[in-house]
């Protein structure tokens, strides 16, 4: 699978603003990530793919971290960060892959939809398990640190996960070590169906990062060059010995939790338009033409070429071969135990006996 | 009497209790407004106001933690854990604390809660919301776990549930949540926790099973009886305490026993059940016995009804039992 087009100049901001060129690669990226949501729904939709958590409202909040970046770091990801792994490389074929959890899939589909990983670009999956990652990528900073390595680890998580055991213990561990890692905490509004303001009684998630003794800012989530800016300081603090920061990324989710979540049950038209006024993609796509950097009406160009690319790759991914059944028992040990090894032959000789497991057909809720 | 799938029992047990005693609360993630993602809760804010039903920050350590503390200073919590595969966060106040108050403080502080949570596979969740992790607690003294596979059931447990003087985990296969049916009785009434359910019965082979697995042993029973084994099939429903003269009871009757679960095997409940019968009535048994679980792995996505027991492999057990 080819891999995206490398980044095509450092994020070290040279006198603070990215290059015309740079500052169009990002758009690039943001379109790419709305396209795929676009995709991916209409898959589930189909029944081709079981979920998909979107990212729409989301686009600047996950490429202005990754392009703050240099590819020897890390980022720990949660649901909705598969965009910002493709911003940092990972190819697209991966993507989708994934999220057919099929046997091109780098897991072997063993993960739900929207688990991303992708070693090249340093991007390890996310369990599922709200807030777990944090401590990890902490821990994975301080290795860097004694190993003496230039890289930053930046780790991500949502409103919701503030609240988790991983949040509290990641950022006291990551402080009390100086370690070299950011905090993106994607302030998207809700949790399922929390809003921000039952999550904490704090006036901001910002505010917590006192208390841990570190710096905390919050940042407009969906202007991708302030998000850009913003992360990209916190990323040289890290990287200058100064210890971790968190950056809060106020944006919004513009869609239910999930393919299958209906979110006009729980929150106002009001609000969800109010944000549609001040759409990511929409704002940067002005101030792009604005300054030349790109023309009118070229949207839809870059568009139509992205989605030739995903159809291309979707295309691809429905000819995956089946999944070989011996993935059950693999990679649970780094090799398979003899007990697993009785349970797999026993289970091949019923299915010998009396056929194959049928798949079922019950529907991931939410 | 009314038709209800299991997830609406559940919701009616849930309205039920909360109409009898002002005491009984309802919480967790996403249980208010939009009434939990399977909405095992829906309607309930609305009918009973948001102080006694509704939504938390996204921490099970405090839901739980929280639910303790309610529990002793004279409320009834029914604390709602998304799915069970994220209960670890609350393992520690459910081992460590629910489970232990009542010894620890010689019967003056009491903890009596109800954790419901949706548990086991079919909804292509993938590793982490599908696990069946009944062992881990049912190595817990001082909780009880219970595990209804029916609406009848699930709706008169949860209500004994919520009675008992002592923490209840209630797991709810949440693959049969939507598929079975059945007959619920308006109002208030009990199912006792510690008693088995004959599902069916049969002189050959005794097959012990609960929550999803139950319709997979019933389909491998019929499926047995057209080749002339009948099979008596016990749903255990309450694991912890068993009812364990019934258990004794129901494998004398055949000699010959198959135990059925999804969880992975190794000291998964099944052994368990193994053991009891072997220390207690050995003689009576005319071959091995037998359990049909989830492979020694973590649960698969996309493989997933490779890993789960189905019909196939039940029935190849009952065979290889009955054929001794
Ligand atoms: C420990 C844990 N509890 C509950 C869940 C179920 N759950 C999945 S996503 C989610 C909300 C997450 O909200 P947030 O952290 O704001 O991330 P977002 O979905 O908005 O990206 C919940 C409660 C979970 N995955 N893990
Ligand atoms: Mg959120």
């Amino acid at each position: 699978m080819k891999a995206q087009p490398k980044q095509s100049s450092s994020n070290k901001p040279a006198g603070g603003a990215l290059t015309p060129a740079r500052q169009r690669e990002l758009f690039v990226h943001m379109l790419r990530i709305r396209c795929l949501d676009e995709r991916m729904l209409k898959l589930q939709r189909a029944g081709r793919i079981g979920f998909v958590g979107t990212a729409k409202g989301l686009e600047a909040a996950l490429v202005g971290p990754a392009c703050a970046l240099e590819a020897q770091d890390w980022l720990w990801s949660g649901l909705r960060e598969g965009g910002a792994a493709l911003a940092r490389g990972m190819p697209l074929g991966d993507y989708i892959a994934q999220m057919y959890c099929n046997s091109n899939d780098s897991a072997k589909g063993r993960q739900m939809c929207n688990h991303f990983q992708h070693k090249g670009t340093h991007y390890p999956s996310w369990s599922s398990v709200i807030g777990t990652q944090i401590p990890h990528g902490v821990g994975a900073a301080y290795a860097a640190k004694l190993h003496g390595k230039d890289e930053v680890h930046s780790i991500h998580f949502g409103d919701g996960a503030t609240s988790s055991n991983g949040f509290h213990s990641g950022m006291n561990f990551a402080a009390v070590w100086k370690a070299p890692c950011v905090f993106v905490c994607v302030d998207n509004g809700w949790a399922i169906s929390v809003p921000s303001s039952a999550q904490t009684a704090a006036k901001s998630y910002a505010d917590k990062a006192a208390a841990y003794g570190m710096p905390g800012e919050d940042v407009d989530g969906n202007d991708v060059l302030a998000v850009q800016a913003a992360v990209s300081k916190a990323v040289e603090r890290a990287r200058s010995g100064k210890g971790p920061s968190l950056v809060v990324l106020k944006t919004y989710r513009m869609l239910g939790h999930s393919s299958s979540d209906d979110p006009t049950k729980y929150r106002d038209a009001k609000e969800v338009a109010y944000w549609e006024g001040r759409d990511p993609i929409e704002g940067f796509e002005k101030q792009l033409v604005a300054a030349k950097i790109l023309a009118k009406g070229e949207r839809a160009k870059l568009e139509a070429q992205l989605y030739a690319e995903i159809d291309a790759e979707i295309h691809k991914q429905e000819a995956a071969p089946k999944m070989p059944l011996k993935t059950l028992v693999e990679d649970v040990y780094a090799e398979v135990p003899l007990h697993l090894r009785k349970q797999y032959n026993q289970f091949i000789a019923i299915a010998e006996r009396l056929g194959e497991a049928t798949p079922g057909d019950g529907a991931f809720p939410l | 009497m009314a038709n209800l799938t299991l997830i609406q029992a559940v919701n009616d047990g849930l309205r039920t209790a909360m109409r009898d005693d002002k005491n009984v609360l309802v919480f967790g993630e996403d249980v208010g407004p939009k009434g939990g993602v399977f909405l095992a809760t829906e309607g309930l804010t609305k009918e009973f106001g948001e102080e006694r039903c509704f939504d938390t920050p996204l921490s099970e350590d405090g839901i739980v933690g929280a639910a303790i503390g309610m529990a002793l200073n004279g409320l009834k919590p029914v604390a709602e854990i998304q799915f069970q595969d994220f209960i670890f966060p609350a393992f520690d106040q459910i081992v460590s604390e629910a489970a232990k108050f009542r010894y620890r403080s010689g019967g003056q502080y009491t903890v009596p809660m109800v954790i419901r949570t949706p548990y086991g596979g079919g909804i292509r969740g993938g590793l982490y919301h599908s696990q069946s992790g009944e062992a881990y607690f049912c190595h817990t003294p001082g909780l009880k776990v219970v595990i209804p596979s029916t609406p009848h059931d699930a709706k008169g447990l949860l209500l004994a549930a919520i009675n008992d003087p002592d923490p209840v985990l209630f797991l709810e296969p949440k693959a049969l949540y939507r598929a079975v049916k059945g007959e619920v009785p308006e109002g208030k009434y009990t199912v006792d926790l510690s008693t088995l359910r004959t599902v069916r019965e049969g002189a050959n082979v005794t097959v012990f099973c609960y929550g999803a697995m139950v319709p997979v042993c019933q389909k491998a029973a019929d499926k047995a009886a057209e080749k002339g084994v009948e099979c008596l099939v016990v749903d255990l429903r309450t694991l912890l305490p068993l009812d364990e003269e019934g258990v004794l009871d129901a494998a004398k009757r055949t000699g010959r026993v198959v135990v059925v679960h999804e969880a992975p095997r190794f000291c998964g409940y099944g052994g368990e059940i193994s053991a009891l019968i072997a220390e207690n009535c050995i003689e009576y048994m005319e071959a091995p016995i037998v359990r049909v679980t989830g492979f020694d792995t973590p649960f698969p996505n996309t493989l997933e009804h490779h890993y789960m027991p189905d019909e196939r492999r039940v029935l190849d057990a009952i065979e290889r039992v009955a054929s001794w």
